[in-house]
């Protein structure tokens, strides 16, 4: 069997086949390790493979529920290389991790597991989830299954890719300015930020502890909510997890309500810089909800601008401290050193890349004493007004409407000469982010066969109308989910 | 020779008691503990592990900064003190920093019978760090090794204002933390083990306006040390300056068996420990009423308590001292009151007979088989005369090693006591009868045969006569006889 079948498949689609036997879990997963096979020679979205993920699926297989299949039972799932799997590699994308294998669960693989869910493998990343396009990963860069010598985006470009490639129908990504909407939007997948604290960071490496959110990534609407029910709610292991129950689909408004609420379009977000193919395809969209009778507004995040510089004092700042861990005593790579520091220095010096080290470098600055004020505490203030911005806005409107990133898939190498337009690919996903507020990143069409994303963003713990607008545009626009020609290994 | 003037802050840092560590579930009953058997991944720092805080940690910094009567901070942040080291998992520790819990406090104590006052700067929450193991089993020559136990587990750091001005004043400020942190239940204060830290400043100056260069001591490992290194750090700056030298501000380690310090190795730059407001726990703030509720818990402290003793019971300075160090034991002299209202007889039995037995087991009267029931019972035969002093030193050590009481051991050991003083009167005036030789002596102007005398009656009553009511006895008999 091969995964062509499953182009257009939902989960409730594969629960029915294994409910009326015409298929097995372990055909399942053969289908997909098949095409793992077939084709990450070319995309390179796995950075290591579940050598349980058969057994699991004899043991699935030989214990088919009578009732309700829990929701994810039997589906395969890639989960990105920087949360933590037993018994599994969690490498970052970092040679400091090559061979870190973590001795627990994070909180989510937990839950997936409880759900049925079968691992298929970690999912290349950039190194510590710092980079928007996936070559930043010590192991090689992963390729947009849309074009070979273009990126998938980044940080989570493993995961979008092996989505849009079919090499998985379900994934997990990580947030922290962008990362898992922009190479959602890159390849032509669902890919929702969660509020912050919506779901437990516990097992989640750390980049940026304010803003780090995993996020369910899916080749449909439907499958990512699925994904949410299962992942997201309240956990004791992680003191900034909000204290509320998983999401419920439930709270997902009826399509007659969605059509009554109102769309608010921030200026800043079409301004120039912008690829003006992309805002046309956004526009459109627009005009598709006013003409179904969705009311949209203009509205003004004015903080925009400095939202991008403000990201990249606080994250940074985290990131150095977060990453103090990495020093060849505990685990990971070790330096070779005659003096303890001789060893730290040998140890980071190898283990790290130019854009950890760069980051790292750029955090301990702005956290040291006669910089802090001028930098950290600067940042800080600028995010406050930045989450401001969105409350204000969002007090006129049930969504913001934009395109996730002001740029089409970029070529492979085209902006590593430069970190600055490097970070420039995120400008869209980063305010968000430091608002802390949920958005989701959905296809709505391709120009020269590269997927355009649209960015749907919404107020704290409304994921309910991000999903249910997310529903409506997805039937409205009759999209399909994404299939691209790629060359198989004879 | 000129005079100098010394001016000495503490640091002091205490092992919480809490039961398990300040972020995850591990135990903190890591004494004895093989290297590594009380981690998980929150306190070995491991990548996506995440701190939660233990709640009675905070209560019990608070109650040490209530106690201590600081000003409570209404917000908790914790703070992140960056730095590398191998005890150190994370690359940085969770402490306080612009927000600790408790401010501007102050402690009163006795030092040489005057009564002193510290002010406390300021009193926050951090984790311990783990400890480098430098020899031991699978640990290869010239390696060190990091045992993780201690890991995580909570302090609380109480911080002076520079108001100590000798090492008897340090010293004594410390007795009095060590016995307050005790009798809140926040710590049990023991230096040797290490549950109680000591860093000191020290600074001496030619005059008395200006401070001098501070240095600051680490490494005392009991209250001894801490005396003894500001002892020697005193005469060392002393003696610098007295030959026209200047004292480098620097950090020395107290080497304990050569009786000196030393200046630490390593660059003496400042370290930036680039403190920023730890993401992973957010900022908590404290309620009044749970502030309230916590005052409500705390016992009365060891200075009150030393005063109301002096003045409840008429105790002196030195013996209300000795009896309220200790809650326990303050408590176990409280309840013999209750049953035997002799404040002064029962605080004389405690601070030689019960002590004596105390240090010679080298237990704590909380460990001791003795109650305060059972030492009234025994006080009060001794004041009712039934029997002697002696003997019931003998039967106190009796029951401090097996927890019985006076009368069962009185019937075990087959003892019948003299009780009645007609009948020791009967003896004596036997014994008066039976030497005539020595009472002629005695009252010759021979006092040793009064004591021949006494120890003949003692003999007739095979020791069991209190030698004082013999003496007395003796003494009537042989005066009437004239």
């Amino acid at each position: 069997m091969t995964v062509d079948v499953f182009r257009e498949f939902r989960i409730r689609d594969y629960h029915e086949r294994l409910r009326k036997k015409e298929l097995s879990v372990g055909e399942l997963l053969e289908a997909f390790l098949g095409r793992i096979q077939n084709v990450d020679t070319q995309i390179r979205a796995f950075l290591s493979l579940n050598e349980e993920a058969r057994a699991q699926a004899r043991e699935l297989q030989e214990n088919v529920p009578e009732g309700v299949f829990p929701p994810l039972w039997g589906i395969p799932i890639a989960i990105k290389d920087n949360i933590c799997t037993e018994n599994l590699p969690t490498t970052c994308g970092s040679r400091i991790l090559e061979n870190f294998v973590a001795p627990y669960d994070a909180t989510v693989i937990e839950k997936l597991k409880k759900a049925g869910a079968i691992i298929l493998g970690k999912t290349n990343m950039d190194e510590f989830a710092m980079g928007s396009s996936t070559e930043n990963s010590a192991f090689g860069p992963t390729r947009n299954p849309f074009d070979l010598r273009r990126v998938p985006g980044g940080s989570s470009g493993g995961s979008a890719a092996a989505l849009a490639a079919l090499e998985a129908p379900l994934a997990l990504g990580s947030d922290t300015g962008g990362s898992v909407r922009q190479p959602a939007s890159f390849c032509g997948v669902v890919g929702l930020r969660p509020t912050y604290g919506r779901v437990s960071r516990y097992g989640l490496v750390s980049f940026a502890s304010s803003l780090d959110q995993i996020g369910p990534m899916a080749r449909n609407v439907e499958d990512c909510i699925t994904l949410f029910e299962v992942i997201s709610g309240s956990d004791d292991r992680d003191s900034t997890c909000a204290p509320y129950p998983p999401f419920s689909r439930q709270d997902i408004p009826p399509e007659r309500e969605i059509r009554k609420m109102k769309v608010g379009v921030p200026r800043e977000y079409f301004a120039s810089g912008v690829d003006e193919a992309i805002v046309k395809k956004v526009q459109e969209i627009l005009d598709l909800l006013e003409r179904e009778g969705l009311e949209c507004v203009e509205v003004s995040l004015p903080h925009t601008d400095c939202a991008l510089e403000a990201y990249y004092i606080v994250a940074p700042a985290e990131a150095s401290s977060n990453l103090a861990r990495y020093d060849g005593v505990l685990y990971g790579l070790r330096g070779e050193g005659s003096t303890l520091q001789e060893m730290y220095f040998q140890t980071r010096t190898r283990g790290f890349g130019k854009e950890v080290k760069r980051r790292i470098i750029l955090g301990t600055y702005s956290l040291s004493s006669g910089y802090y004020d001028d930098y950290y505490l600067k940042g800080m203030k600028v995010r406050t007004l930045v989450r401001r911005d969105f409350e204000e806005a969002l007090e006129m409107c049930h969504f913001l409407i934009t395109p996730v990133s002001p740029c089409f898939p970029f070529f492979l190498g085209e902006r590593t000469a430069s970190p600055y337009q490097m970070y420039l690919a995120d400008v869209f996903t980063i305010p968000s982010a430091m608002a802390g507020i949920p958005g989701i990143s959905m296809n709505c069409g391709y120009v020269d066969g590269l997927p355009v994303g649209l960015q749907i963003l919404s107020g704290p713990f409304k994921e309910g109308w991000l999903f249910g607008l997310a529903l409506f545009l997805e039937k409205a626009l009759s999209l399909v989910s994404p299939f691209p020609r790629l060359p198989e290994r004879s | 020779m000129a005079e100098f003037y010394v001016t000495i802050g503490l640091e002091v840092h205490c092992q919480l008691l809490t039961k398990s560590k300040m972020f995850c579930r591990c135990g903190t009953d890591y004494i004895g503990k093989a290297p590594n058997t009380l981690v998980c991944p929150v306190c070995m720092g491991l990548p996506g592990s995440l701190p939660v805080l233990n709640t009675r940690a905070l209560e019990l910094a608070i109650k040490t900064a209530l106690a201590l009567r600081c000003e409570i901070l209404s917000q908790v942040v914790f703070h992140r003190k960056n730095y590398f080291y191998p005890d150190l998992p994370k690359g940085y520790q969770i402490s306080q920093y612009n927000f600790p819990i408790g401010i501007n406090g102050e402690v009163k104590f006795f030092s040489q019978g005057v009564q002193k006052s510290v002010r406390i700067k300021r009193v926050h929450v951090e984790e311990d760090a783990g400890k480098l193991v430098h020899e031991g089993p699978g640990l290869p020559p010239n390696s060190s090794g990091v045992d993780f136990n201690r890991c995580g587990i909570p302090l609380v750091e109480i911080v002076t204002e520079p108001d100590l001005h000798s090492p008897e004043e340090a010293r004594d400020y410390l007795v009095m933390l060590r016995s307050m942190v005790r009798y809140i239940g926040a710590s049990d204060g023991n230096m040797e083990e290490g549950s109680l830290r000591c860093d000191a400043n020290i600074s001496v100056s030619p005059s008395l306006q200006e401070l001098g260069t501070k240095v600051e001591v680490k490494n005392m490992n009991s209250f001894r040390s801490v005396f003894r290194a500001l002892c020697y750090e005193i005469e060392r700056q002393r003696t610098i300056l007295e030959k026209g030298g200047t004292v480098i501000q620097e950090t020395r380690h107290w080497d304990e068996r050569e009786g000196v310090t030393v200046a630490a190795r390593g660059k003496e730059e400042a370290e930036d420990y680039r403190y920023f407001p730890d993401p992973d726990l957010l900022p908590i703030s404290i309620e009044k009423e749970q502030l309230q509720e916590i005052e409500k818990t705390l016992p009365e402290l060891p200075l009150e308590r030393k005063e109301r003793f002096m003045m409840e019971y008429e105790l002196t300075e030195g013996e209300a001292g000795v009896l309220t160090q200790e809650k326990d034991t303050a408590d176990f002299f409280e309840a013999c009151l209750k049953e035997f209202h002799k404040p002064r007889l029962i605080c004389n039995w405690m601070l030689t007979e019960v002590l004596k037995n105390l240090n010679e087991l080298n237990i704590a009267i909380s460990e001791s088989k003795v109650t305060p029931e059972a030492l009234v019972e025994l006080i009060r035969m001794v004041d009712k005369k039934e029997i002697s002093g002696t003997i019931a030193k003998g039967i106190l050590e009796e029951m401090f090693a097996t927890g019985g009481r006076v009368r069962e051991i009185i019937a075990r050991k087959g003892i019948s006591f003299i009780t009645s003083e007609r009948e020791l009167e009967k003896i004596a005036r036997e014994a008066i009868e039976k030497n005539p030789q020595s009472v002629a002596d005695y009252l010759s102007g021979k006092e040793k045969a009064l004591h021949f005398l006494i120890g003949q009656v003692m003999k007739m009553t095979r020791g069991q006569a209190d030698p004082e009511m013999v003496k007395n006895l003796l003494l009537k008999e042989l005066s009437s006889g004239e």
